[in-house]
């Protein structure tokens, strides 16, 4: 029977926009910074004020619904939506209801089961409310409204997730596009990216034949991707107990939709509003905004705007450069770092080459300094330039990562490096020649093993010649030299 | 001629020739006010002070011969539910905000600023612009110049009083379904409700805020035009208030005397029907004959949804839109808070027990019932559908007038206390002027005559949206055949 409780879940995914301002304010976003410094008449909801829309909230928010592959409707409206809360100043959070600006989108995702495609219901653009902390003695609360009115995307999807992992693969999903995007920053320590799982358990089908549910968890407010996949762990487990402990009561007819909490620390959930307890919103038109009736043009420029995006990306690297699909995932995690490695790989013309030098030496680099690749000293032509030299035979491969070292702490290029310092490889037969017989003068010994039939004596006379040149022979040449000499 | 009986333009030219200073002016007017006020209670706050300070500063300016702005030491009063920075609290006639002092101008109160006017106080409403009798003030009931024992209508029935009594020359109102025309017709001034989206609303505190305009009060149509140009024009701030490439302000000064021939003038039955005073249906028609003499021609038309209809649908929208806009008075960032709470909840209900008055919470109960899921399709659903049927009748009708004419009120001003238990009756004073904020038109209510007993009766005139202009001219053009504007409320002469 529990085979057939299969988890349907769907996301609520709230999401800072990267606006310099806040929605309906000139007020500044920003983080961190001393309580209700950044706040002003309108965002404070004092009496008389009035919103005005920030385009580059909606701007963004656009952009993000056309990478998820939405349509952008020709009206969307603003609504106000009301509950009351002291983080709340106009006791109403203006939001967008029935007629959101983007509908009917999808994003894939990568899991243990292979690429699934989960269906975007809405994205729609609402305001932030402010925080409050509660104080640890004394009967009293204090609120700081710096957040409030901060722009928030809000993407619903579709109940096509399946399990935690799935839930957490979306959601890092999401968060690699925003970022890809421009849209957001998603820093999950600043608040930036909020999760709302709706969990329900399918329970096969009823008389009707009709699929049946139980109730529909929505967990509230989860910030962190490993809480978003233990939540959802715990609460599959849950509604699977409470449904097996009572068949026929633990259904989505008999107790609807409830509100829970999340305790990571005790990894447990926790009942907040049950059905009945449901708020009435009492929805209505926001009356002193104007609706939002985009201009097709300027929606087809925003959708010739969307870069490609990295899952699309990823495969392309995939199929058109032959990487292997672990550093096609690494390449295209970050829009700056793919944009990087394509500019070497076209410019060499060889993307295995391209790919092993961002592979081995600069993710290297960046994660030992904890840098992103903007601030590497370092640009993709500099890269290229480097990998040209040793493609065509210049230096070889090892002189190449320590030129590559020297590029990085002194800034200059790969060709004023290997000029000044005279590494430049030796090539010409005959030199290389003298390198390999100095080499079998003094390693006889090993000489007569290889010829004796142990082979692996070769790397030690190879090692030795290489050595006698400096390193600046070509290891190609030098093998085909030493085979020779030795009647290989 | 005292100083106190000149209108704004004739106060202003004075000043300009130096006839008169502007503390002169001011201080004529804080004279009135310290006068008459006490007995006709149109001032919530007067901040002597501070206007003569500003008049002093005029007064230096005119002296060194600078160039002052349109209305440069000219006393004008505005209602307490605009925000003002001068130290005055708004109140909007509430217990609910407390001593609550804006942090900013309200973008009319800058305008004014700009253009040199003194503001010498803020006048009485109805608690938040609710009501019609300007009795649901907490500070106590506004009195009618030309009767005390009677309404100055509401809910700006402070500044229409104020006007009529000659304590200013003009002043500000704000008429979310009569609440600028309703008072002027039954203080006897002129009032005027610009189109919405024309004057900025930013400062203004919201009641409904897709029907809330700010429009002037005078004595004269000039004088409305006037202030109408300080105030009218594009903000910013104000998303619903219409850009200056869509709607440049016209000169209303400019054109106003230039008659409007021909003239259609429609007259809605259902304007003339049951429910008007007799006395007050006499009076309008006289001045309707006015009209058709000056060559105007009559013609009957159809306002199928405008007024029993209208009614019903305006106290959906206003007290849906009214119960959101006043949420956000909780006790919890500023205003009055109860101090007997228990809890935050607890503290919620108190504060809002103690600080609205009866009507605005039952306001906030049809509201909140109106929005309440199962109930939003039935009642603010249907009423946005009438609304576009009353905009409908609105638009065919003004492909044949110009303007639509009727009674402004259905009675001339009743008694203190008549209406105030019976909401119904009290709702039935707009029946005339709501349609217009719901179709979001243009209105003015002139002065055109007097009951028996001496009370003021109003013609309301309609035009279609920003036709403000000819809407100017075409009151006007009766003007110049009347001199009611000439008449002296019975408590100006006890005073004079």
């Amino acid at each position: 029977m529990s085979a057939e409780l299969e988890p349907t879940i769907g996301l609520e995914v709230h999401m800072h926009l990267k606006t310099r301002t806040k929605l309906f304010c000139g007020c500044k976003v920003e983080y961190d910074v001393r309580p209700n410094s950044n706040v002003c008449p309108v965002c404070l909801g004092m009496p008389g004020v009035l919103p005005v829309m920030n385009r580059e909230a909606v701007e963004l928010s656009v952009r993000m619904a056309l990478a998820l592959g939405c349509a952008i409707p020709d009206f969307a409206k603003w609504d106000r939506k009301h509950y009351y809360y002291p983080d709340l100043p106009k006791n109403y959070q203006i939001s967008e209801y029935d007629q959101p600006l983007g509908v009917g989108g999808h994003l894939d995702i990568e899991t243990s089961k292979g690429t699934r495609r989960i269906g975007i219901t809405r994205v729609h653009l609402e305001e932030d409310a402010g925080k409050l902390m509660h104080a640890e003695t004394g009967n009293y609360s204090i609120v700081d409204l710096n957040r409030t009115g901060t722009p928030l995307l809000e993407i619903v999807s579709e109940p096509d997730v399946r399990s935690a992992e799935e839930a957490r693969a979306y959601g890092e999903a999401l968060r690699q596009l925003a970022v890809y995007l421009g849209v957001g920053h998603c820093n999950m320590q600043l608040g930036q990216m909020r999760f709302e799982p709706n969990v329900s358990l399918r329970i096969g089908a009823g008389p009707d034949g009709k699929p049946r549910y139980t109730p529909i968890s929505e967990m509230k407010n989860l910030n962190s991707f490993r809480s978003v996949e233990r939540a959802v762990t715990y609460e599959i487990a849950r509604h699977r107990e409470e449904y097996l402990a009572a068949p026929a009561k633990y259904t989505l007819e008999n107790l609807g939709k409830e509100t829970r909490g999340w305790n990571d620390d005790a990894g447990t959930s926790f009942l907040m509003r049950s059905k009945e307890e449901a708020h009435d919103y009492r929805y209505f038109p926001e009356p002193d905004l104007v609706p939002f009736m985009p201009d097709r043009k300027w929606v087809e420029e925003l959708r010739a705007g969307v870069p490609e995006l990295p899952e699309k990306r990823r495969r392309r690297f995939i199929s058109d450069y032959g990487l292997p699909e672990y550093d096609a995932g690494v390449l295209t995690a970050e829009r700056a770092v793919a944009d990087f490695y394509e500019k070497v790989a076209t410019s060499v013309k060889d993307p295995k080459a391209a790919s092993n030098w961002m592979m081995q030496d600069v993710m290297r680099v960046l994660n030992e300094r904890k840098i992103g690749i903007a601030e590497l000293p370092m640009t993709a032509e500099n890269l290229a330039e480097l990998v040209a030299l040793v493609k065509q035979g210049t230096i070889n491969r090892n002189t190449g990562a320590e030129v590559f070292n020297k590029m990085l702490a002194t800034g200059k290029s790969a060709a004023e490096i290997v000029k000044a310092e005279g590494l430049a490889q030796v090539g010409d037969s005959s030199a290389i020649e003298a390198f390999v017989d100095q080499a079998l003068a003094a390693n006889a010994k090993a000489a007569q093993d290889y010829r004796g039939g142990k082979k692996a004596s070769f790397g030690r006379l190879m090692g030795e010649a290489m050595k006698a040149s400096g390193g600046k022979a070509n290891p190609q040449v030098v093998k085909e030299i030493l085979l020779k000499k030795l009647g290989g | 001629m005292a100083i106190t009986d000149l209108n704004a333009i004739q106060m202003r030219d004075a000043l300009r020739r130096r006839e008169i200073s502007a503390s002169e002016a001011t201080g004529a007017c804080l004279s009135a006010i310290a006068g008459l006020d006490p007995k006709v209670k149109a001032f919530l706050a007067v901040d002597a002070d501070g206007a003569r300070r500003r008049a002093a500063e005029i007064d230096k300016r005119l002296a060194a011969g600078e160039t002052v702005g349109l209305l440069a030491g000219v006393p004008v009063a505005i209602k307490d539910n605009m925000c003002i920075r001068n130290g005055l609290p708004t109140t909007c006639a509430s217990r609910i905000l407390g001593n609550w002092k804006a942090p900013y101008d309200a973008h009319v109160v800058e305008r004014l600023a700009a253009e040199g006017a003194v503001i010498v106080g803020k006048t009485n409403l109805d608690e938040f612009a609710m009501g019609s009798s300007t009795e649901n003030s907490a500070f106590g009931a506004t009195r009618n110049p030309w009767d005390l024992g009677c309404v100055p209508g509401g809910s700006s029935g402070g500044s229409a009083a104020a006007v009529a009594a000659r304590m200013v020359p003009i002043a500000l109102g704000s008429d979310t379904g009569g609440s600028i025309r309703q008072p002027a017709a039954l203080c006897g001034v002129v009032g005027l409700k610009p189109t919405y989206g024309r004057v900025s609303r930013y400062g203004l505190v919201a009641f409904a805020s897709s029907l809330d305009q700010i429009g002037p009060f005078a004595r004269t149509v000039a004088d409305a035009a006037m202030l109408l140009q300080v105030t009218a024009g594009e903000d910013k701030r104000d998303s619903t208030c219409v850009s200056g490439r869509d709607q440049p302000v016209p000169d209303y000064l400019a054109s106003l005397e230039e008659p409007v021939k021909p003239l259609r003038i429609g007259l809605p039955k259902q304007f003339f029907g049951a429910g008007l005073d007799g006395e007050v249906e006499k009076v309008v028609r006289s001045a309707l004959a006015v009209y058709e003499r000056l060559g105007a021609q009559l013609v009957e038309v159809d306002l199928p949804h405008s007024t029993e209809y209208a009614i019903a649908t305006y106290y959906i929208v206003a007290t849906s839109e009214a119960s959101s806009n006043l949420a956000r008075y909780d006790g919890v960032h500023y205003g009055y808070r109860s101090s007997d709470h228990k809890d935050m909840i607890d503290m919620y209900m108190r504060s809002r027990a103690q600080g609205f008055g009866d009507e605005v919470k039952r306001r906030i109960m049809l509201g909140n019932y109106a929005l309440s899921s199962g109930y939003y399709d039935a009642y603010y659903k249907k009423a946005l559908k009438v609304r576009r049927l009353i905009r409908g009748d609105f638009e065919k009708a003004f492909r044949q007038v110009d303007c639509i004419m009727g009674p402004t009120s259905p009675t001339a001003a009743f008694r203190q206390g008549e209406k105030t238990a019976d909401p119904l009756a009290m709702y039935l004073s707009d029946v005339y002027t709501v349609s217009c904020n719901l179709a979001g038109i243009a209105g003015i209510s002139l002065p055109c005559g007097f009951t028996a007993a001496g009370l003021p009766v109003g013609l309301q005139v309609l035009s279609d949206v920003f036709t403000e202009d000819r809407l100017l001219r075409i009151a006007r053009m009766y003007e110049r055949e009347v001199d009611w504007a000439a008449r002296r409320p019975p408590v100006c002469e006890g005073a004079a």
